[in-house]
């Protein structure tokens, strides 16, 4: 068996499950780029272009807003699925270990469940595309072209937090990740105000976090505006994190399930 | 007659843990053989070994004439394994446990609708086809785990303590399951530290501790070779086993203290018995049995099978 055919049937188990377990993170796909648009795009967007910040940005804020959101939802969806679903394949439901008892080795595993949230990503970020285009934020083809760089900023954080967890003995560390690494880099890493407002020592980490790539790709790409870094080194360096994340959880993986 | 598994200075360490400690064991084709020894004997790393998910420490091993470390997919095509703890996924129905599992070994849908209609029938599990698996009973769970085992046809069955957790009545109806099995030509590699089911279930049974084989030979051969016929067992009052057995030595070919009883091993229970109230002793009970492998297992390494 190569690794495509193990890692589509990995793809093909996630599809299975998802549909039983759809509903409550349907729901949400909708639902939370049309709160957070209205929220903070339109409530607080007409407070931020009616004072100081019209002047700096020179587009209205919904609309400097929506790509980053977009970016975001995508990080927070990969490092979802990376997660708890992991700690629950690994831990308390021990279905991975099911499966390595098939001719389904660690690597097809690996690469099918990223397989998988690829999939689930492309919908998600589909859907809010779809949604910024309803909010006049960005046009049906640049919305489009806003989608892939949104599902690599997904993977890159999927595969570098599969790896993550594959390392927890138990959840605790999950809840600690996301306070302390996905909630700032949510706040932090461009989503919401470029990280020029940010003060000068803290401008550096953004430049680092994936998180700020993912949002000046979508950002870029869905409203055809000018790239701070060259898209290309943004890309490469997500990609980067996704290979690394995908070769560090195979071999923490392997330790873990075949000890 | 062939083997399926050969081990040959087995060994498996983790870190400095010694689990499985050089160990030889054949398993023929057709029979079902078995693992006896307590927890943590070495009895599920050896199990793991075999299923191709945990690579030798030192020795060799042959899976079905295949070398784990580099046929691992080719030998686990051909296994059916039921893991010690519960796998199934919970959010899927009964059905769509099977299915997905089957799909891992390449199956088409209509081979696996067809074989899941027949091993439902056999798991007993018909009924259930299309609930959910999370409000199953622990023995429906078993049963269906092992019919999830037997979606590709395997040529070899692993069960790892089959029966842990289940109540008496779900153990049998399990025991018959896994004895049709055996009566259609399926080889069962089986661990357990019930002896009771190694007796019911194994032609050929290794007993196991601290990593290492202690006796290797069919339940009947086992007993006969380490123990007597039959056993009396006195019990004294709270206290008093030691103290009662010192004088109880030239009534029996061998005799054991456990905390709550003593041991008389002899070939005539009735006669030891007689012998033991003749000589003015006033043991509050007395149960007279034959030899079980639990006997075996005291007289090899001094200690129960189940604490």
């Amino acid at each position: 068996m190569t690794t495509l055919v193990g890692s589509l049937r990995v793809i093909e188990a996630g599809a299975r499950v998802y549909r039983r377990t759809w509903r409550g993170s349907v729901i949400s796909t909708f639902l939370n780029p049309i709160l957070y648009l209205l929220a903070m795009g339109v409530g607080l967007g007409e407070l931020v272009d009616e004072g100081s910040g019209g002047a700096s940005l020179d587009l209205p804020y919904l609309t400097f807003l929506a790509p980053g959101l977009l970016a975001a939802a995508a990080m927070q969806t990969g490092a979802g699925d990376a997660s708890y679903p992991v700690m629950a394949g690994i831990k308390w439901r021990k279905t991975y270990q099911a499966v390595l008892s098939t001719p389904v080795g660690i690597r097809e595993l690996l690469i099918g469940h990223l397989g998988w949230v690829g999939i689930r990503l492309t919908f998600v970020a589909t859907v809010f595309s779809m949604i910024m285009v309803l909010f006049d934020a960005t046009t049906v083809t640049e919305g489009l072209a806003a989608i892939p760089p949104a599902v690599l900023t997904g993977l890159a954080f999927a595969a570098i937090v599969t790896a993550y967890t594959a390392r927890l003995k138990n959840e605790t560390g999950l809840a600690s990740m996301f306070r302390f690494a996905i909630v700032p880099m949510f706040l932090f890493s461009g989503t919401f105000f470029p990280i020029e407002q940010l003060p000068s020592f803290m401008q550096p980490l953004a430049y680092v976090t994936p998180l700020w790539h993912g949002v000046e790709l979508c950002r870029g790409f869905a409203l055809g505006i000018d790239f701070t870094v060259h898209p290309l080194v943004s890309i490469a360096y997500l990609v980067g994190w996704m290979v690394v994340g995908a070769i560090l959880a195979i071999r923490i993986l392997r330790r873990r399930l075949i000890a | 007659m062939s083997n399926l598994v050969e081990a040959r200075n087995l060994t498996k360490h983790f870190d400095e843990l010694v689990a499985v400690d050089s160990i030889d064991f054949d398993v023929h084709e057709g029979e079902a053989f078995g693992f006896l020894g307590p927890n943590g004997a070495g009895k599920s790393s050896t199990m793991k070994m075999i299923g191709s998910v945990s690579p030798l420490t030192a020795g060799t091993l042959e899976v079905l004439g295949m070398d784990p470390a580099h046929d691992g997919p080719k030998i686990r095509a051909r296994l059916g394994v039921c893991p010690q703890d519960d796998n199934l996924d919970q959010e899927l129905t009964v059905y769509e446990n099977l299915l997905i599992y089957g799909r891992y070994f390449g199956l088409s849908r209509a081979v696996i609708d067809e074989r899941a209609t027949e091993l439902l029938h056999f798991a007993q599990l018909e009924d259930r086809r299309d609930s959910p698996v999370e409000p199953l009973s622990g023995g429906m769970k078993r049963r269906l785990i092992i019919a999830r085992a037997l979606i590709n046809q395997p040529t070899l069955l692993l069960l790892d303590e089959p029966t842990t957790g289940l109540d008496p009545q779900a153990r049998h109806l399990l025991w018959d399951r896994l004895y049709r099995l055996k009566q259609q030509g399926v080889t069962l590699i089986i661990t357990t530290h019930y002896m009771d089911e190694a007796e019911q279930l194994c032609d050929r049974l290794v007993i196991m501790d601290k990593g290492k084989i202690a006796a290797e030979g069919s339940p009947r051969a086992l007993i006969e070779q380490h123990s007597t016929r039959e056993v009396l067992e006195l019990r004294f009052p709270v206290g008093t086993q030691e103290i009662n057995a010192e004088h109880l030595e030239d009534m029996a070919s061998r005799v054991e203290v456990l905390p709550d009883r003593v041991l008389l091993y002899t070939d005539d229970a009735d006669k030891a018995h007689a012998a033991v109230l003749d000589a003015g002793f006033h043991p509050e009970s007395v149960v007279s049995r034959r030899s079980t492998l639990e006997d075996v297992f005291l007289r090899l390494t001094g200690r129960t099978l189940v604490d």
